[in-house]
């Protein structure tokens, strides 16, 4: 049994956790209501709702922090939302621990990329709806992570998928942003179907969705079911975070508005899979396969995403690589066990902040450039936007794990649990963080060094104040993150089962497995600089390339591998419905139609209008009766 | 000598209100057509009956907590008439039921508009079809108002014959109720020849049916010694004498009561004399009838007859299942839109026998707080009700040259031309349908269930099966509407405004369908909870 806090019940402040909902749910159901008549003023209170989920998530946070360790979780039921049979269904608010940060992360990078939009979004036409997607996707996660059951969860769970779905295709002029829309919410729906699944097997089982009810009767789990479970869940993860197998609609994803790829696609909503996994520990720990499952995706995944990473030129799809890979390390973090589920939230809460910086700065990037994604077009800009340069630098030394950037304090736990729970894991994590040092040197090198390569007509300049703020407020938390989360982050989730071995301090613990980590990630960075700084970068990519760069631009085949696994046979089947359909029931059908027709006629000529043949008809039926009772006394 | 004791019954007449009240409005009737000029009849006859039933619907409301508290403390309650008459949980549902269909009708009786400012009733019933006698009466603006207090005196007899609790007044009540409708059939003001034609066809098969039952019941009595169902329930406990009588006596009065809800093989008067008689009357006695036979038979086997449920529970299934199967399959090919709704009609007396049979009750293993047999009846019977009534009003309104156009090829493409009435209709043919967010599909479900939890899983199988084939007669219904255009050269057929009552009617009934079939629980726990059948000390 775990140590789990029981919540208690909401009192206070804590009876409003609502209203952290309702704010941007209103301000989006306002906007997209109300419709033209909000145009000039919409996107400012849209900035406002966030900024004023946070505020009220801050007190809220210190409330938590300073009340006894016992009462560190707080429920809030709010309504029955249906009874069924023996199932009941409350709508409830969970405020703990873990589910405070996230709040904390989602309003606070939330509100940070409001204001980025404000000027990034200035000239578009559609920038009212821009914003109400926005809050509604906010609404949609606070859902999420503030829900006190899977089925609420759930809720969020569609929300966020409809809001992605809605921001990827916000262009939706656009031929591939409407595809990449659709790519994305279907691929969901895969990962949907397994937390369906996961939460009717939980009915069956447990008769509730609710966290405290199922994490109660987890220990008596039967190990099958809860590995069944557990599976259902990491497929459900896999969907949302851009797990292998079902990662391949980030990379398209990124079609949307910048800062919706900083805010969904990278900081928040892809990381709700690495939230629900945490969430469950319950149920993983009774099942030692699931979460081995969960580890091993989650080393794939981060190899594939660097490797992808090191193919691209496009910047946005470079860092869409890097946020699967980071996701990756998260996963196999929360695939250890209790001692890495600190770590997985403490790297996600590190990567929301280095990397929505990474992308808001790609994001000046492009505003500089014409919007131009393509880092063959960049070069030398530091000097052109140095406030995007020094921002972005930050970001860079975060995900590389440059001593005292937070990076390195959130990578640094993750190599080491899993070299301590499964050195092969810990290994092959190891060369991801190289290779991550690698492609990011490149960007690095690409976009910011060497010499310019821009179009004719492209002059970068430095974006407007309304969007290097952000930038800086980001990179703030993105170098002091680590050094400010360290000495307590694993303490503060022991509430909700975890059991970081940390070091409660701000200063790094050398082990020799961290002195290994630095010296790989240098290595890294020197080859990366080896290839891309020190040798002029080609304005056109070249064609003759190894077949592990092909590999990488074509997404390591992740499209193909989709279609020929689940397209060609879906067609085939489909096809073949289709034939049994026309071939057999249809015949079947229409014969059934006939024979009925048929008998019909036949049978309506009793019908003759004349009372004797209904007498008749009468009497028959009463001699009938009569015979079957005699019948059934005989029998 | 011989000393005739004469012990003055114990009535307690406040729980026989609802009853007295509508039959004290129909003997009203008659005085006002004696009394009433005659311009004023037609709108005080209306008035009284529609505040009549109200009234007993009101009262029946406000008893209806009673009946609960009455179970409880069976001696407080054997009220009524002592023996005869008697009212408990299922008899106030069943008048709730049958007075508010009656409300129903009584306004439906009251439009004019759809008949260009007529009723729907002849001018002069005693006059010859197409004579001059007639169209003076109809030019001189003449009304039988007398069809107010005929549907009163009718819904009198329904009402008794849900609430008794012997043999005689059993058969008392089948006459009262039928008598009246006898009449109201040969009213029709169009077609006169066909409606007379069903008035008598009526009339005969329903003497014919009325002797088997007097000839069941003489069974029955030979057999217990008595009228009353304690005694039957009794001697079907502990009587010693062979039961051949009983058995012949059973089926036959069931005979009579089957012929009375128009089951296959006692339903041949059903289409013709629904096709014949006035609208108005065919969806007043295709509900109420239907819901009083139902109820009548109900309380004969489950109160008197619960011991012989393993003989009479196989016949019925075969005739539910002979019902459903034989009126789908007619209805098919049927070319008249009336016609349509009569098979349907009779399709629907053997799926509302379906929970009949299971017999699902507290007594055989119900548990606290489901839906039963009892209750699923009802719900079953109110839903069909409310589809029934709103479909004959809709047919009343599809007119061509001042007539009803009731035939199926001049409804082709109507749906698109009004598309109003159309969508209102599909929403009754798919309640009839069973098609679920309907009460159609609530009272089916309830029903199946009632019969499978009761032990019969293949009757329920089987009605699903049937329920299948009859979708196809509605959603013919429905293709014809709006998916056939009307024959070249045929009359135009056109969809008339219809007056106040009948926009009343029709609302009450959309609204109960679609609320019903969102929000079924309220009602349905109500029945629950009013289920249980008072079954006397003695039995």
């Amino acid at each position: 049994m775990l140590e789990t806090l029981t919540p208690v019940v909401a009192t206070g402040l804590f009876q409003y956790a609502w209203l952290l909902i309702a704010i941007p749910a209103i301000v989006a159901a306002l906007l997209l209501i109300l419709g033209k008549v909000t145009n000039g003023f919409g996107h400012w209170i849209a900035s406002l709702a966030p900024i004023a989920s946070f505020v009220l998530a801050l007190i809220m946070f210190i409330q938590l922090a300073q009340a006894p360790k016992a009462d560190h979780a707080v429920g809030l039921t709010l309504y029955t939302w249906m009874t069924s049979g023996a199932w009941h269904f409350d709508v409830g608010l969970l405020i703990d621990p873990l589910s405070i940060l996230f709040v904390l992360l989602i309003t606070g990078v939330g509100s940070i990329i409001h204001i980025y939009s404000l000027g990034y979004m200035a000239d578009d036409p559609n920038r009212r709806r821009f914003f109400a997607y926005l809050n509604l996707f906010i609404a949609a996660m606070l859902i999420l992570v503030l829900a006190d059951s899977y089925i609420v969860v759930f809720v969020g769970w569609e929300g966020v998928g409809l809001a992605s779905y809605l921001l990827i295709s916000f262009w939706q002029a656009k031929p591939s942003a409407a595809a990449a829309g659709k790519k994305a919410f279907l691929m969901n729906r895969v990962g949907d179907m397994g937390l369906l699944v996961a939460m009717f097997t939980m009915l069956a089982l447990v008769g509730s969705t609710s966290f405290s009810r199922v994490d109660q009767a987890a220990p008596f789990l039967n190990s099958g079911w809860a590995t069944f479970i557990g599976f259902m869940l990491l497929l459900a993860a896999c969907g949302k975070s851009a797990q292998v197998p079902l990662q391949a609609w980030l990379l398209d994803a990124m079609e949307g508005p910048t800062p919706v790829s900083a805010l969904i696609h990278a900081a928040t909503m892809v990381t709700a899979g690495v939230y629900l996994v945490v969430r469950s520990g319950a149920i993983y720990q009774q099942t030692p396969a699931a979460q081995l499952a969960v580890a091993i995706i989650g080393t794939i995944t981060l190899l594939v995403g660097a490797w992808i990473g090191c193919s691209k030129d496009d910047i946005k799809k470079v860092l869409a690589g890097s946020t699967m890979s980071q996701i990756g390390y998260m996963m196999l973090a929360a695939g250890i066990g209790p001692a890495g589920w600190a770590f997985a939230i403490f790297h996600l809460l590190t990567h929301g902040f280095f990397k929505a910086n990474m992308f808001l700065g790609a994001g000046s990037v492009m505003h500089g450039a014409n919007g131009d994604v393509d880092m063959r077009h960049f070069g030398a800009l530091r000097k052109a936007m140095p406030i995007t340069f020094v921002t972005f630098g930050i970001g860079y030394l975060a995900i590389i794990g440059f001593p005292f950037f937070s990076g390195f304090y959130s990578k640094d736990h993750i190599i080491e649990a899993a070299f301590h729970a499964q050195p092969v894991l810990g290994v092959l994590a190891l060369i991801g963080a190289g290779v991550t040092a690698f492609y990011m040197t490149r960007l690095m090198c690409m976009t910011f060094f060497g010499q310019a390569r821009w179009a004719k007509d492209v002059h970068p300049h430095e974006s407007p104040a309304v969007m290097w703020v952000p930038l800086v407020l980001l990179a703030i938390g993105s170098f002091a993150g680590g050094m400010a989360l360290n000495s307590w982050i694993g303490e503060w989730l022991a509430g909700v089962g975890a059991k970081a071995g940390g070091h409660p301090s701000w200063l790094p613990h050398i082990t020799w497995i961290g002195v290994v980590t630095l010296v790989v990630v240098a290595a890294g960075v020197l080859l990366g600089w080896w290839l891309f700084g020190k040798r002029p970068v080609p304005a056109q990519a070249p064609q003759k390339v190894s077949i592990i760069t092909t590999m990488g631009r074509n997404d390591l085949y992740g499209d193909q591998l989709t279609y020929n696994a689940v397209g060609r046979g879906g067609a085939v089947l489909a096809r073949g419905v289709d034939l049994a359909d026309e071939k057999g029931l249809d015949p079947l059908a229409d014969g059934t139609g006939w024979v009925v027709q048929t008998l019909g006629d036949k049978v309506r000529h009793i019908q003759n209008g004349y009372v004797r043949t209904y007498g008749v008809t009468m009497a028959v039926g009463a001699v009938l009766i009569g015979l079957a009772l005699v019948v059934s006394r005989l029998v | 000598m011989i000393f005739l004791e004469f012990t003055a019954p114990q009535v307690d007449y406040v729980r026989l209100l609802p009853f007295l009240i509508v039959l004290g409005v129909a003997c009203l009737g008659i005085l006002v057509e004696a009394f009433v000029p005659r311009k004023a009849r037609f709108v005080t006859q209306t008035a009284l009956a529609i505040l009549g039933l109200a009234a007993g619907l009101g009262a029946t409301i406000w008893q209806w907590g009673d009946g609960g508290r009455g179970l409880a403390d069976p001696a407080s309650i054997t009220g009524g008439v002592t023996g005869t008459v008697l009212v408990d949980g299922p008899v106030q549902c069943f008048w709730a039921i049958l007075f508010g269909f009656g409300l129903i009708a009584a306004i439906l009786f009251a439009e004019r508009r759809a008949h260009a400012g007529a009723s729907a009733f002849t001018p002069m019933a005693a006059a010859i079809p197409g004579s001059r006698l007639e169209s003076e009466a109809s030019e001189a603006g003449l009304v039988h108002s007398e069809v107010f207090p005929l549907a009163l005196f009718s819904l009198s007899g329904m009402a008794l014959l849900v609430a008794t609790n012997d043999l005689l007044v059993l058969f008392v009540a089948v006459e009262v109720l039928s008598l009246p409708l006898y009449v109201l059939s040969g009213l029709a003001r169009h077609r006169r020849l066909i409606s007379q034609e069903a008035a008598l066809k009526y009339f005969l098969l329903g003497a014919a049916a009325s002797a088997i039952l007097l000839f069941g019941v003489a069974f029955l009595f030979g057999y217990s010694g008595g009228f009353s169902y304690e005694k039957l329930a009794h001697a079907v406990s502990f009587s010693t004498m062979g039961d051949g009588i009983l058995l012949a006596g059973m089926g036959l009065v069931a005979v009579g009561l089957l012929f009375k809800i128009g089951a296959v093989p006692f339903h041949s008067w059903v289409p013709d004399v629904y096709q014949g008689a006035p609208t108005p009357v065919t969806a007043f006695m295709s509900v109420c009838t239907k819901v009083a036979a139902v109820a009548g038979l109900l309380r004969l086997f489950y109160a008197g007859l619960g011991g012989m449920r393993w003989n009479w529970q196989p016949i019925l299934a075969g005739v539910a299942i002979l019902t459903i199967i034989v009126a789908a399959i007619i209805a098919i090919n049927q070319t008249d839109v009336k016609r349509v709704l009569a098979y349907s009609s009779v399709a629907h007396a053997g799926f509302v026998l379906v929970p009949v049979v299971g017999a699902f009750t507290l007594q055989s293993g119900l548990p606290e707080g489901q839906a039963g047999s009892v209750a699923s009846v009802m719900f079953y019977l109110v839903g069909y009700g409310l589809a029934t009534i709103g479909c004959f009003t809709v047919i009343m309104l599809v007119r061509s040259q001042g007539r009803e156009a009731s035939s199926l090829d001049a409804w082709a493409g109507i749906g698109r031309r009004y598309p109003l009435f159309g969508v209102v209709m599909v929403i009754f043919l798919l309640s009839l349908a069973g098609i679920p967010l309907t009460a159609g599909f609530m009272g089916k479900l309830a029903a199946f269930m009632a019969a499978w939890r009761g032990g019969y899983w293949w009757l329920a199988l089987v009605a699903v099966l049937g329920s299948i084939i009859a979708v196809f007669i509605y959603i013919r219904v429905i293709q014809v509407m709006f998916f056939r255009e009307p024959a070249e050269g045929s009359d135009p057929v056109e969809l008339v405004r219809p007056g106040v009552p009948a926009v009343i009617v029709l609302a009450l009934c959309l609204i109960g369908t679609l609320g019903l079939g969102l929000v079924p629980g309220p009602l349905l726990d109500a029945f629950q909870a009013a289920s249980s059948f008072l079954i006397p000390a003695g039995a």
